[in-house]
């Protein structure tokens, strides 16, 4: 076992080098099959509404809470609300389970789930960030984008 | 091999930084959407915050260079403005309108009492539909407006005396020299 | 009047500190002592000029001058008066104020501590570390001044503080952390010291690894601190969420933990001696690159501080300076300080590395989890998604796993040499136990997890380990309860943190496995059961703070029909910034923690409520406390100071 004692520092070397390698490898593997696995693209409304994100998949959307929206169930903590991006999507959502404390109508949110075939988004996760000055980054890029998109006359609905 | 192999580590950190660098730029929410500057300014019926009967249009913001400034109640930071924006509205000639954003209408006037009030008027928009067609991220945002009410500047933020001084007067006196250009012919 | 005070003070030590960056530098390229000796007295120097600001910033808050923005927008005359103290590191600039008093604050030590170094040493590393000391002023100066004026018409009252930071946790958790990023620079400047001067010897290595080990061990009680904030302040009753600057402070954890087991094999063999190096830099690059990702918000998350595109700009330029600087002199010096050194494969050594490889892999895995939305970003023009905790769990738990076999098999490893003997005489016997014993303690649970099954036998296996090397340590001295007080601080640390390290393990294992939470619609009189306690919600009362509102909940709890206890969670309302806060409610002991959280009133006299019953969960925390212990532990070793001045005196001649 014990090395030679020619070039004892270039087995090590290898040694050393072979090890890193082979656990790096096998991370790489596995990080990039757990990120395959576990990264949730975001969908705003519009692309909800028009089909582009896929059902029954871990998927984030994002958008306004609807004024008037949020309907609480009488015997359990279901809430079902509407999310849109104010110019004409707008996707339906159902959560059970407690909201954040920052979660109020005309508020923007950030909601992690799946979408049922029937266009219902069942959320697993509502996020409000903790600072409520400021929209979240995603949900602010869903109405920029929405309004760029508007038709001059802003009344067509669904693009 | 052995000496090249001890730049990897750089090599790394330095894609690292270009990453850091493009996603920084990409997320900067300062940046201001190019197609707001030189577009009217949106078309709204709402409110007055003094008298709730009165409709206000964005015919009403028209006829002076003007500041329009998002504030909300519930926005610590709009506390943090106020002086500078009291101090605009006295010392600079400077017309204010407010559009007080996503709030409590008993409360915004109360508000009002208790700091003062800088506003020439202020539009109540409670559903933030105004605040949304101007691409608002959050209180308080102020943006300068020619006689026209064509949108000319968008700032973020807190609008400071070194802010004002820095980044609204130069704006504010480019349209003043060229409303005094036009006016005389 | 003060604050200006405490601006001139900022701006004296930023010139002191462009002194201390220098004039050392230039002593020691024109072998000059007197210009080498500069750097004591310089950094005392930037050190008071920085305690001076932070005090004045810290009066500006005592006294509620709102003329001050960043008081007006941290502070309120209602505030308590120990939370306007901790407000001052509520927000980016003050708490960039502190961490630029704790910079000057370990420059001072270093100063203090280590006049038994070379001269020449303890010129350039005093000189490092004042360059660092510059960035953060004139950061702070350009960028972030505390001290700006909102004049002449300052606000009668202040925003308040944000509530998540009212709290007692708040008030150690960001300088703990702090001391520990911070701290970090120490064992950096003395890396690049040693690069410049081309001896990277086992002498820098033992100089370096007192500082390593304090910064290390506040680094584990600020994630310690952060991670018990987070469960019982967020009112979401997890413990760590894989949050962006979590991960930013995790990382340089992680790092920081493989460069303290690299330097005891640069001390004691003189191997892996460039590598170390690489690690001290790379140490405190993951310092400024958490600092960048929580000050730039350029990742979003609970705790960012408010955006502003100039910061991000300077701390990423800053960054850029000092790491690529860095590590491009690394890749100048680092080949010429090449010795061979030969050991076994099953030599300690090989332990370490492989060690230092496992922990190197997590945080790089970490790193492109954390950063990956932004790379996606980059590379697919826009496209949004987020990177979530089940992939950092898939990644590091295994490694984490591998790391604990390397560790248990440690203690019977030696230096140089090893066979497959002497590395696992016994453990043909603690394996098995490790396993019975785990078997007696999941047999109580109606669950299983492989996941749990695997960690639990691994902390009892360690755990039998660090016996047996306790007993090898005392087994052939006569007085045994003496021997075990006799051993050296040192050895002492490395126990006391290995065993910290089984205790949260077992923690981590079982919370995960075995926590059950129920979250339910309750009105009063209404009665829940988790995990054999009945919950019983007595109603909903409104209570009064110093500067809140809340309508607390009461919820008697009894076990088979005794009583256990009656909790109070909150829903506060604060009144300045009219926000909303969930004051969970908490009920601890060893075995299990009861957490209850009012949601939102739900209906009439209904409510939504968060029950956990969370078993074993305090051991996380207790464990972070051993490890925080054992690596203070290990600063009362002499053997550093004794062989310091030994070396100073060689030193001195080698100098002159």
């Amino acid at each position: 076992m014990k090395f030679g004692p020619m070039k004892p520092h270039r087995r090590q070397r290898l040694m050393v080098v072979g090890l890193i390698v082979l656990c790096s490898s096998a991370a790489v593997m596995l990080a990039m099959m757990a990120l395959e696995e576990n990264v949730n693209l975001f969908y705003s409304p519009n692309e909800i509404v028009k089909g582009e994100a896929p059902v029954d998949t871990m998927i984030r959307a994002g958008g306004m809470v609807l004024e008037g929206s949020v309907v609480r169930s009488e015997t359990d903590l279901t809430v079902d609300f509407v999310i849109g991006d104010l110019v004409a999507a707008e996707v339906p959502v159902r959560y059970t389970g407690i909201l954040p404390d920052l979660f109020r109508e005309g508020q923007g949110v950030v909601a992690r789930g799946r979408l049922t075939p029937e266009g219902v988004f069942v959320a697993d996760e509502v996020l409000a960030k903790h600072d409520e000055n400021y929209m979240p980054p995603e949900v602010a890029d869903v109405i920029a984008r929405a309004h760029e998109n508007e038709t001059p006359a802003g009344e067509s609905g669904g693009q | 091999m052995n000496a090249r192999s001890l730049f990897v580590p750089l090599g790394i950190f330095l894609a690292l930084v270009v990453t850091l660098a493009v996603g920084f730029r990409l997320d900067d929410p300062h940046k201001l959407p190019s197609e707001l500057i030189d577009r009217p300014f949106p078309a709204f019926s709402l409110p007055s915050l003094a008298d709730q009967a009165q409709t206000l249009t964005e015919a009403s913001l028209t006829g002076e260079i003007a500041l329009v400034n998002v504030w909300a109640t519930w926005c610590a930071a709009c506390v943090i403005e106020h002086p500078e924006l009291m101090r605009i509205a006295r010392e600079e000639g400077l017309p204010i309108y407010g559009i007080n954003y996503n709030d409590d209408v008993d409360k915004a006037r109360q508000w009002l009492v208790r700091y003062d009030n800088p506003y020439r008027t202020v539009i109540v928009d409670g559903e933030g539909r105004l605040a949304i067609d101007l691409g608002v991220y959050g209180a308080p945002e102020t943006f300068v407006i020619d006689e026209k009410g064509v949108i000319q500047y968008r700032h973020v933020g807190v609008v400071s005396r070194d802010i004002f001084d820095t980044t609204l007067r130069p704006v504010i006196d480019v349209l003043r020299s060229r409303q005094a250009a036009i006016e005389p012919s | 009047m003060i604050p200006e005070l405490g601006h001139f003070a900022l701006i004296l030590a930023l010139c002191l500190s462009c002194c201390l960056a220098v004039l050392p530098m230039v002593g020691v390229q024109q072998q000059r002592a007197s210009l080498m000796m500069l750097g004591g007295a310089l950094s005392s120097g930037v050190f008071i000029f920085c305690a001076l600001s932070y005090a004045a910033l810290t009066w500006s808050f005592m006294v509620d001058d709102f003329s001050v923005s960043y008081v007006a927008a941290n502070s309120n005359s209602a505030l308590p008066a120990h939370f306007k103290f901790s407000a001052v590191w509520g927000a980016h600039e003050g708490s960039f104020l502190l961490w630029t008093l704790i910079m000057a604050g370990w420059t001072f030590a270093v100063a203090c501590l280590s006049r038994s170094l070379t001269l020449v040493m303890r010129a350039r590393v005093l000189a490092v570390m004042g360059f660092l000391t510059v960035g953060f002023l004139l950061f702070m100066l350009l960028t972030s001044n505390p001290f700006t004026r909102s004049l002449p018409v300052p606000p009668q009252e202040g925003a308040d503080l944000n509530p998540l930071l009212q709290d007692v946790g708040l008030i150690v958790h960001p300088p703990m952390l702090y001391m520990g990023y911070v701290g970090l620079s120490v064992p950096f400047a003395f890396a690049i010291a040693a690069l410049l001067g081309g001896r990277l010897d086992s002498a820098w290595a033992r100089w370096s690894r007192p500082w390593t080990n304090a910064a290390w061990a506040f680094l584990t009680i600020g994630i310690t601190l952060g991670s018990f904030w987070a469960y019982y302040e967020l009112g979401w009753g997890g413990w760590w969420f894989w949050d962006a600057v979590e991960n930013a402070s995790f990382m340089p954890w992680l790092v920081a933990t493989a460069l303290i087991h690299s330097l005891a094999a640069t001390e004691k063999r003189g191997v892996f001696k460039s590598w170390t190096v690489l690690l001290a830099i790379a140490a405190f690059s993951f310092s400024l690159l958490g600092a960048f990702l929580v000050r730039s918000g350029v990742l979003t998350s609970v705790h960012t501080f408010a955006v502003d595109p100039e910061r991000g700009v300077f701390i990423l330029g800053f960054m850029t300076l000092v790491v690529g600087g860095s590590l491009l002199l690394y890749a100048l010096r680092a080949g010429r300080t090449h010795t061979v050194v030969a050991f076994d494969y099953l030599s300690r050594e090989t332990l370490l590395l492989i060690n230092n490889v496992l922990l190197v892999v997590a945080t790089l895995a970490i790193l492109l989890g954390t950063i990956y939305p932004l790379i996606y970003e980059a590379l697919m023009g826009g496209a949004k998604l987020s990177v979530g905790p089940p992939y950092f769990n898939a990644v590091f738990v295994p490694l984490a796993m591998l790391l604990l076999v390397a560790m248990a098999i440690s203690p019977g490893s030696q230096w140089r040499s090893g066979s497959v003997g002497r590395l696992l005489r016994r453990q043909w016997l603690y394996v098995p136990l490790s396993l019975v014993v785990s078997t007696a303690v999941l047999s109580g649970y109606e669950t299983f997890s492989m996941g749990t099954a695997i960690a639990l036998v691994l902390a009892v296996w360690v755990l039998f380990n660090l016996i047996e090397d306790l007993w090898r340590h005392i087994a052939n001295k006569r007085d045994k309860l003496r021997a075990i007080f006799a051993q050296s601080p040192s050895w002492y640390g490395m126990w006391i943190a290995h065993l910290g390290i089984a205790v949260a393990v077992v923690g981590v294992a079982m919370t995960e496995a075995f926590s059950e939470e129920r979250d339910v619609r309750m009105e009063a009189g209404d009665v829940v059961s988790v995990a054999g306690y009945d919950f019983r919600f007595d109603g909903v009362r409104l209570a009064e703070g110093p500067n809140y509102v809340a309508d607390r909940g009461a919820v008697f709890v009894t076990r088979n029909g005794t009583p256990v206890v009656t909790m109070f969670p909150e829903k506060r309302r604060y009144l300045a910034r009219g926000n909303v806060m969930t004051e969970a409610a908490l009920h601890g002991s060893i075995l299990r923690d009861l957490y209850v959280a009012l949601g939102e009133p739900v209906g009439d006299s209904a409510w939504a409520v968060r029950v956990h019953v969370k078993p074993m969960v305090r051991w996380i925390w207790f464990g972070g406390l051993l490890i925080t212990v054992g690596g203070l532990i290990t600063l009362a070793d002499r053997r550093y100071r004794h062989r310091l001045r030994r070396e100073a005196v060689v030193g001195a001649e080698l100098a002159t």
